[in-house]
């Protein structure tokens, strides 16, 4: 009996997928003009190896380091206050859009019904818009509304990254077992108080690591905003880099580096300690 | 000869005592069961012959070759001609039947040839062949983590029959297996063995399985050889002095002061 | 008891924080949200609520998407390839040298963010989408390097050693056994990644690296409201869009 010819079931797809990857990526190299050999090309990399020879030495007059010092200081304000301000946003937009907290949900097995999932609809579709604009463009908007400096810089941060926190908060609260909250709204008890003493202990956790992982990265977004005008240290990365103050750029990069990762301890310590 | 020790021992580095004393040696051709109760030293041999673990005392020479006086690339070629299957054979769960048998043949491909089955299998009728031998024809383009643990260990012997290496080292091959699949794929596998003039040795802890499929039996206690003989010549007291378990009370009625608890060995 | 004084006095430092950077910015928002600077903002505002929708600029917005999205794609297929080539000695597969090596040019890369990159880039390279590409590639190969580097140390060994015993070659062993078992979450990785650098992209036009970032500083910086509003709308669905299809993809491929 002859043996019926074997077919490997994946081969067709796989060619497919192939096809279409290959297919997307011409077009793909075309439009974003990759070209690696820019970066080793000698007039190009004679330009980068005298910005890099500009490093050294490092810039470190005293009247320099001043400005640095208060140039951190200010990013690390910038970073802190849009947080707060973007934690007072986040919370009542998280009560709002989470299904956790859900009194029609009670009745459906855990679903809302679909008028309570309408009705929460415009919140998480503000935290989605709120979110997906990048903070610099806020901070571009803001630096031409309220002027150039820190001002800017917090709002773009409350903003965007109240709207990272609401959504994330929402989640959590969907995500902690629902049976302690629930069994408080079955007993008649208001929606907030429910809230507090059924999800919040088990939720606050992974809030509090969350949020101090977001701090975190605010920190290196104000020194992106900077480069817009939205003060702190990137404003004065970018002030150097315009006038080829080579030492300066680098002292400052340095201390960008080393802010970095103080942060990254201090929110370990900080979600060491709270948990 | 296909294997020789003498006078090997093993010592794990946190001081346990694996094996003593081992003085083995296994021609070409021959099947040998090893059999003995947990923690007695059977997937120690088994990964010592495979040139996995180095042994702390004695020689061992494997298929007329020193193992550890090679230097690493001529012992990958070594390794190529053993092939070892694991107990739990530890295939990547999203990975496909048919993949996981032309593994086998890693040792002898070229990079090149491996690289290219990995996108497309080149060898389709030798993987359905050697999972035909084991009655798992069907399963050639499933993934292995919708198989069961016997079949997954089927799929362990039709790689290294796959691999087709001139010495086998089978731990506990059949463990997960009902005694009817046992049973017949171990007579599968001593066939095939005998038809390719390759060396066997499986480890076992059914003792009736190994007393059935196999003409040599090795006992092997607290790590040192308790007999090495034909199953005929094989007595009760011996099989009972084997398997003899002080920690383990005689009476139903007494209380256990001591559960020995089931070494299953991981590899 | 320590531990909760201790946990109440580390609380009370965190306000204190919070209190001292709204002093030290001098921020008053009394001032902020009164009166005049209200309705100055307003009328700031107002100026994007109509929308520019000329065929023209349409046309242009078109062109600056599709730069954008390449940007984003091939800068992070580009970060995946060298992240992966990376993440194998900084998983310790190729000795304690290249370890220390591999994770420290993985940390530099990965600290400093995209626009820095893509400044010096602009500054080595000159204007253009090829920066951006450029500078997402060598910022996300870091983050994408260091997660890569994390699943390959979470993976189990077995298979790949099982493979050796078999006489197999280190890369072939990898790719056989260790590969199957981390592949989904390398994907998985990688299109978040993508979902971050979508938004990113249109960032790095400001520093000169194309794409509606270029378009977006161009328009604002001539005071054209109307351009700037239709742009961020595009910006704002190319993100809803690769997110979308970076969640059917992880769904369809990578559901574990």
């Amino acid at each position: 009996m002859l043996k019926p010819v074997l077919r490997d079931p994946a081969a067709l797809p796989r060619l497919a997928l192939t096809l279409l990857a290959l297919l997307l990526l011409w077009p793909g190299l075309r439009l974003s003009e990759l070209n690696l050999a820019v970066l080793v090309e000698r007039d190009n990399a004679a330009n980068m190896g005298h910005f890099v020879a500009g490093f050294w030495p490092l810039a470190h007059d005293r009247e320099f380091l001043q400005l640095l010092g208060r140039s951190i200081l200010e990013t690390l304000a910038i970073a802190t206050a849009g947080m707060a301000l973007a934690l007072l946003l986040a919370l009542p937009a998280a009560l709002l859009a989470s299904r956790a907290l859900s009194l029609s949900a009670m009745h459906h097995g855990g679903r809302p019904a679909w008028w309570a999932q309408a009705g929460r609809w415009p919140v998480r579709g503000l935290l989605i818009v709120l979110r997906s604009v990048p903070e610099i463009v806020w901070a571009l908007l803001f630096v031409r509304a309220v002027g150039l400096g820190p001002t800017a810089g917090v709002l773009a941060i409350a903003i965007t990254y109240g709207g990272m926190l609401g959504k994330v908060y929402a989640e959590i609260f969907e995500s902690v077992d629902p049976r302690p909250s629930r069994a408080l709204l079955m007993a008649g008890s208001p929606r907030l108080a429910a809230f507090a003493y059924g999800v919040l202990p088990n939720a606050a956790a992974e809030m509090l690591s969350y949020t101090v992982y977001r701090w975190e990265c605010a920190i290196r977004a104000s020194v992106v905003m900077g480069f817009v005008g939205a003060g702190g240290l990137g404003q004065q990365i970018d002030l150097s880099l315009r006038l080829f103050a080579g030492g300066e750029v680098a002292s400052m990069l340095l201390c960008f580096l080393a802010l970095v990762l103080l942060a990254d301890q201090l929110s370990r310590l900080l979600r060491a300690r709270l948990l | 000869m296909s294997v020789s020790l003498s006078g090997v021992g093993l010592t794990h580095a946190n001081g346990q005592v694996a094996l003593s004393g081992i003085d083995l040696q296994v021609k070409t051709g021959e099947r040998v069961a090893i059999i003995g109760p947990s923690g007695a030293g059977k997937t120690s041999l088994l990964r010592l012959l495979a040139s996995n673990l180095r042994p702390s005392t004695g020689r061992i020479s494997l298929l007329e070759q020193q193992p550890w006086q090679l230097g690493a690339r001529q012992r990958q070629q070594l390794r190529a001609r053993i092939g070892l299957t694991h107990q739990a054979p530890p295939l990547p769960p999203r990975q496909r039947v048919v993949t996981a048998v032309l593994a086998g043949k890693l040792g002898q491909w070229s990079l090149a040839k491996s690289l290219l089955n990995l996108l497309h299998p080149l060898d389709l009728p030798g993987a359905q062949a050697a999972l035909a031998r084991l009655d798992l024809a069907d399963k050639l383009f499933e993934r292995c983590d919708q198989l069961s643990g016997g079949q997954l260990q089927r799929v362990g012997i039709a790689r290294v029959l796959y691999q087709a290496p001139e010495l086998i080292l089978a731990d506990e091959p059949v463990s997960a297996m009902d005694p009817v699949l046992a049973g017949h794929t171990l007579s599968v596998l001593n066939e095939e063995v005998s038809r390719r003039g390759m060396t066997l040795l499986a480890s076992l802890h059914a003792v009736e399985l190994a007393l059935a499929h196999f003409p040599r039996i090795i006992g092997v206690r607290e790590g040192r050889v308790l007999f090495d003989l034909p199953p005929a010549a094989i007595s009760r007291e011996q099989l009972e002095a084997l398997y003899a378990n002080e920690q383990l009370q005689a009476l139903p009625a007494a209380p256990l002061t001591a559960q020995h608890s089931l070494q299953i060995p991981r590899c | 008891m320590s531990g909760r004084l201790g946990n109440y006095a580390l609380l009370l430092a965190l306000l204190a924080a919070v209190l001292a950077s709204f002093v030290y910015l001098g921020i008053d928002l009394g001032a902020l949200l009164g009166g005049d600077s209200l309705s100055q903002m307003g009328q700031y505002a107002g100026g994007f609520l109509q929308p520019d929708f000329s065929p023209k600029h349409l046309h242009a917005i078109l062109q600056g998407a599709l730069e954008t999205l390449a940007m984003s794609a091939i800068g992070t297929l580009l970060a995946a390839v060298l992240g992966l080539a990376l993440a194998l000695p900084a998983a310790g597969r190729l000795g304690w040298l290249a370890l220390t090596g591999a994770r420290l040019l993985l940390n530099a890369l990965r600290a400093i963010p995209e626009l820095v990159w893509a400044a010096l880039v602009v500054l080595a390279a000159g204007l253009g989408p090829n920066a951006g590409t450029l500078a997402l590639a060598l910022h996300t190969s870091g983050v994408l390097g260091r997660l890569f580097a994390e699943a390959l140390e979470n993976a189990p060994k077995e298979p790949a050693e099982a493979l050796r015993l078999g006489g197999s070659g280190q890369l072939a062993a990898f790719c056989y056994g260790t590969l199957p078992c981390v592949w989904p979450q390398l994907i998985a990785y990688a299109l978040y990644r993508w979902e971050n650098n979508i938004r990113m992209a249109s960032v790095l036009g400001f520093v000169g690296a194309g794409g509606l970032g270029q378009m977006l500083h161009v328009s604002l910086s001539l005071f054209q409201e109307a351009r700037a509003a239709t742009v961020m709308l595009a910006m704002l669905l190319l993100v809803l869009a690769v997110d979308a299809l970076s969640a059917w993809t992880r769904q369809r491929w990578v559901s574990a």
